[in-house]
């Protein structure tokens, strides 16, 4: 067991294979110090060199390698929201309460920006593709007022729909989609990033629309209805209605929707605890993947996260145990692999209370198409992973406790899940680990981001981050 | 019918023979009844005659019908010959007694028992030992039948008992057959009415879940129409607000700004006019195209790629489907003609034409046509495998039957061996068909053609010679057994003629030593031997 030490500011503690379970893929896990953060308000830059941290009304600038502080800002009021523009020059911070945003520039430092929204109230701020126009929704949804950074112009777009995911930019970020609501109708515009030209206004055919979302290809737009109603719309860039799906009447419908990568793939998450994945070529469903409580599949591979707690007054006193302190509280966990049947637990949710804790909430697609990983809300500790190739289940992994977030690298199809205590947890068809976060004091993960290059990840904790650092084989 | 029977009231020892008779006769008469005619009753009454006592005494029986049947009936009237005095006949009544028993026997058919002689009866001895004696064999007779006849009642007494049984036995059964009945009838009734309740209990949770649906749907409009009704009432007051802020001017909305910053892509923003518009629109169409173009890229190498494995399986089912005929490179196949594939010859051109690898034939024409012939295969591999199994599992079914079944490993290394077998086969008529080819496509020479022609010629006329060989050697050996046999016959000829001449001088001999008449004894015998 290494234990090195680096510099003054930084001090690293090195971690050789910890817990490994079911392969011998060995990576090292370097964590950094533990930093302050509020309201979990961290994001690095999009070109992937610098970590942007509020702590209260103040926002820090790092380096994301050496962690070193670049520049510091201080806003107005407590920050309620950060966003870096998509160039990596300018951070925005927004201030709900004050109804304020600012804007600072990373390469003039004494360059400042304010946009007061007034009375008029503000409930959300974001930026736009090209990173030199801010969108604010005023209070009660008013209306969205479009500031630009380059000139004095100021847009509104009126009747923007207070919902779920009402606004969505494509990834070329050349194209916005808009929900409206007029008359108590459903409208969406689609407007030009360029210029904000208003391209295409048309109604959708739904009772309540809930959200839209580009496909990664840019070409067709997911719309779809409020839980009330399964319906699910796909409309062509030029706003012609391609095609409608709708898997059942009358139970609550969908909770969640992702694409693929590749927009080969629309799943579409429902209460009725099963994810539909509809085909691009002629959006109909291509298979159904369902959560049962007994999984009997063959071809899964079922992970157990099994806690084991030290006794108290053991002899045997590793180097390790007495570097990290108080060993009493130090869980060690790894995951067994469980023979199938295998019974997921389930928690049957409270039916009298609206949103009820069931269905599929969150589905996500590995980076190269090839996994899918989703959560089902009545069976909170388990993580579900599909292989797409196969359209069968790959893995499931059950945790001691409701899992939080689980995110996969942009780069790998590896996926790092977490659930609130202080490990996390890293999933790839290789196998399956946990991993104790090595940092002074008790570090509970509440949140995990990955770097852009898939080199590291950013931890949260409630007020605390940490970054973790994965050197792979050719590093070491 | 009554029968009235005269006996004597006491015995008179000098009569009592002939008193016996005829009381014996008596009784005789009225056994010899047939039965038929005493079906009801038997009523014997014994009236003694009117001599000293002018007493009749009259006895009367009469036996109740069933008494009839029975075997353990004794006669009434003593059988035994001597069983008490009979006092039909007496001195004085002797011809009377005798009248009326010839009248008796004469309505039997026997002769009478006296013969008159001057009105005085006498008795004929012969006639009436006669008469005694046919009458004791109708009564044996008519014993024999009443024995057989009680056999017989007995034997369909028993019967009766038996079929009473067996009846009373069916009636049981009857009786618990139709309970049988009864309850099942009652079970089916009451199934039949738990299907009917349980059918309307059916229909009764389906009409109320259409209900329920109903109400649902019903709700879920008015809930629509009162959110609608909030919402436009919301958008009043957002209208409201939306003004009241507006009006009011004393928080300024605005940005503050150090300096305007250039645009991302360093270009210049341009002013929003038509052209500008009319570009958006034409780059979304770009973006648009581009994409289809893409997808259908992808859509043709996915469908190429199909072909080909269609094409491929499609070969290896025609492969595996005709293993005789088969030949191992498939482009001698097209060159062999006569190899007919048991498809029809429609294949042959298509293969032809696939083997092109022309895979830019999209015509829906082939690829019907593809799909139909793959699905043919298919089918025509499914049921040659399907076979198989079935084989199988028969000789599986037939190895736990019975220990006639060959083991699984005899079997297989039959198997194998076979396979070699085939496998030797298929290259010894490959070679075969190399050298054929070779032979009718390698240009020879004429030299070469000729020499080879003569080494053909020249095996052929070496043969020939070996044939001929042996053949001389045949024909001479005929020749030389022909000539043996002629010889012979010359021989035997020549022996023979020595003989007849030899016989003639024989004879002459003979004829010159012998008489006249011995010679004509000599000569008949001579003309009858030659005869013969």
């Amino acid at each position: 067991m290494l234990n090195n030490e680096y510099g003054k500011d930084d001090t690293f503690f090195f971690i050789y294979q910890q817990d490994i379970c079911k392969d011998k893929q060995c990576f090292g896990m370097n964590f950094s110090e533990v930093f302050k953060q509020s309201n979990q308000l961290c994001k690095i830059s999009p070109d992937g060199k610098y970590l942007a941290t509020c702590v209260q009304y103040r926002l820090v600038v790092r380096d994301v390698n050496t962690l070193q502080i670049l520049q510091l800002f201080t806003c107005l009021d407590q920050v309620a929201h950060m966003e870096w523009s998509s160039d990596s020059l300018f951070i925005l911070c927004a201030m709900y309460k004050r109804g304020l945003v600012q804007v600072w520039s990373l390469e003039q430092p004494e360059w400042h920006c304010k946009i007061d929204e007034g009375s008029i109230g503000l409930v959300s701020s974001r930026w736009s593709p090209d990173g030199r126009h801010i969108l604010n929704t005023t209070e009660f949804h008013l209306r969205v007022t479009v500031w630009s950074l380059c000139n004095k112009s100021v847009s509104y777009i009126k009747y923007p729909k207070a919902c779920q995911k009402g606004m969505d930019f494509s990834a070329d970020g050349r194209y916005m989609a808009l929900v409206e609501r007029r008359d108590c109708k459903d409208f969406i515009s689609i407007f030009v990033c360029d210029d904000w030209h208003l391209l295409r206004h048309f109604e959708t055919e739904t009772q309540d629309l809930s959200g839209v979302e580009w496909s990664p290809n840019g070409c067709v737009l997911a719309a779809w209805d409020s839980c009330l109603e399964y319906k699910m719309l796909l409309y062509s860039l030029d706003g012609r209605l391609l095609s409608t799906y709708s898997a059942y009447e009358w139970s609550l419908g969908i909770k969640s929707v992702a694409w693929s990568p590749s927009s080969q793939f629309l799943a579409i998450g429902s209460y009725d605890e099963k994810v539909r994945i509809l085909n691009h070529i002629t959006w109909k469903k291509l298979i159904e993947f369902e959560h049962p409580a007994t999984i009997t599949s063959s071809k899964a591979v079922v992970y157990k996260e099994v806690e084991k707690k030290p006794v108290i007054g053991t002899e045997d006193l590793s180097v390790h145990q007495i570097a990290m302190g108080s060993s009493l509280f130090n869980t060690k966990s790894n995951y067994e692999i469980t023979s199938l049947p295998v019974q997921v637990p389930v928690v049957k949710p409270d039916t009298d209370r609206a949103n009820p804790k069931i269905g599929i909430s969150a589905i996500a697609f590995s980076a190269d198409n090839r996994y899918l990983a989703t959560k089902n809300d009545n069976m909170p500790q388990s993580l579900w992973v599909w292989d797409m190739q196969r359209l069968g289940l790959q893995a499931v992994l059950e945790q001691t406790a409701p899992v939080r977030c689980f995110v996969w690298d942009p780069c790998r199809p590896r996926l790092a899940l977490c659930t609130g205590n202080n490990k996390i947890y890293m999933w790839s068809p290789a196998g399956c680990i946990s991993v104790k976060v090595q940092v002074e004091g008790s570090f509970q993960v509440q949140s995990i981001m990955w770097h852009g290059s898939g080199d590291s990840l950013v931890l949260l904790g409630k007020d605390q981050l940490c970054l973790c650092y994965l050197a792979t084989d050719e590093e070491k | 019918m009554t029968k009235t029977v005269f006996l004597p009231s006491k015995i008179i020892p000098e009569l009592f023979v002939p008193q016996l008779f005829l009381f014996f006769f008596c009784v005789c008469v009225s056994q010899a009844l047939p039965l038929e005619h005493t079906k009801n009753y038997i009523k014997v009454s014994l009236i003694i005659s009117p001599t000293e006592d002018m007493s009749t005494i009259y006895c009367y029986s009469t036996m109740p019908p069933s008494r009839q049947y029975s075997h353990s009936t004794m006669p009434l009237l003593p059988v035994s010959p001597y069983s008490g005095p009979s006092d039909f006949c007496t001195e004085n009544n002797i011809s009377e007694c005798m009248l009326y028993i010839s009248q008796e026997l004469s309505s039997l058919g026997l002769p009478s028992i006296f013969y008159d002689l001057n009105g005085i009866r006498e008795l004929d001895v012969t006639s009436a030992l006669n008469g005694m004696y046919d009458l004791l064999q109708l009564q044996r007779r008519t014993m024999g039948m009443v024995e057989e006849l009680e056999v017989e009642q007995l034997k369909v007494s028993s019967d009766l008992h038996c079929q009473q049984l067996s009846s009373s036995k069916l009636k049981d059964q009857l009786e618990l057959s139709k309970k049988e009945n009864i309850r099942l009838r009652e079970r089916e009734r009451q199934l039949e009415i738990n299907v009917k309740s349980l059918q309307s209990c059916l229909k009764n949770e389906k009409e109320e879940v259409q209900k329920l649906q109903n109400i649902i749907a019903s709700r879920a409009t008015q809930y629509n129409h009162d959110m609608k009704r909030k919402e436009r009432e919301f958008n009043k007051l957002k209208e409201r607000l939306n003004q009241l802020l507006a009006d009011r001017k004393d928080k300024k909305q605005g940005m503050d700004v150090l300096n305007y910053v250039g645009r991302s892509d360093g270009r210049r923003s341009q002013w929003k006019t038509v052209k500008t518009d009319a570009r958006h629109e034409s780059e979304m169409y770009k973006t648009l195209l581009n994409e289809f173009d893409k997808h259908q890229k992808e859509l043709m190498l996915e469908n190429a790629e199909l072909r080909k494995v269609l094409q491929q399986m499609k070969r290896e089912m025609v492969g595996i489907l005709s293993p005789k005929k088969h030949s191992q490179k498939e482009e001698k196949c097209t060159e062999f003609t006569d190899q007919v594939s048991f498809f029809d010859e429609n294949i042959h051109i298509r293969k032809s034409v696939f083997n092109e690898e022309s895979s830019e034939m999209s015509c829906e024409h082939a690829r019907e046509k593809l799909t139909n012939s793959i699905r043919q295969q298919w089918r025509k591999l499914k049921h040659h495998v399907e076979n198989l199994d079935n084989k199988a599992s028969m000789v599986q079914l037939g190895r736990e039957v019975g220990e006639e079944m060959i083991s699984k490993d005899v079997h297989q290394d039959e198997m194998e061996r076979l396979k070699v077998e085939i496998q030797q086969c298929k290259d010894f008529i490959q070679t075969q068909q190399q050298l054929l080819q070779q032979q009718l496509n390698t240009p020879c020479d004429e030299e070469t053609a000729a020499v080879l022609n003569d080494c053909y010629m020249l095996e052929e006329k070496e043969r020939l010679k070996e044939e001929w060989k042996t053949f001389e050697e045949q024909r001479k050996n005929f020749e030389m057994e022909r000539r043996s046999f002629t010889e012979a016959a010359i021989r035997l000829g020549h022996e023979r003629k020595m003989f007849e001449e030899d016989r003639a001088t024989w004879l002459k001999h003979q004829f010159l030593n012998m008489t006249f008449t011995e010679h004509m004894a000599i000569k008949t015998q001579n003309a009858l031997s030659d005869c013969k």
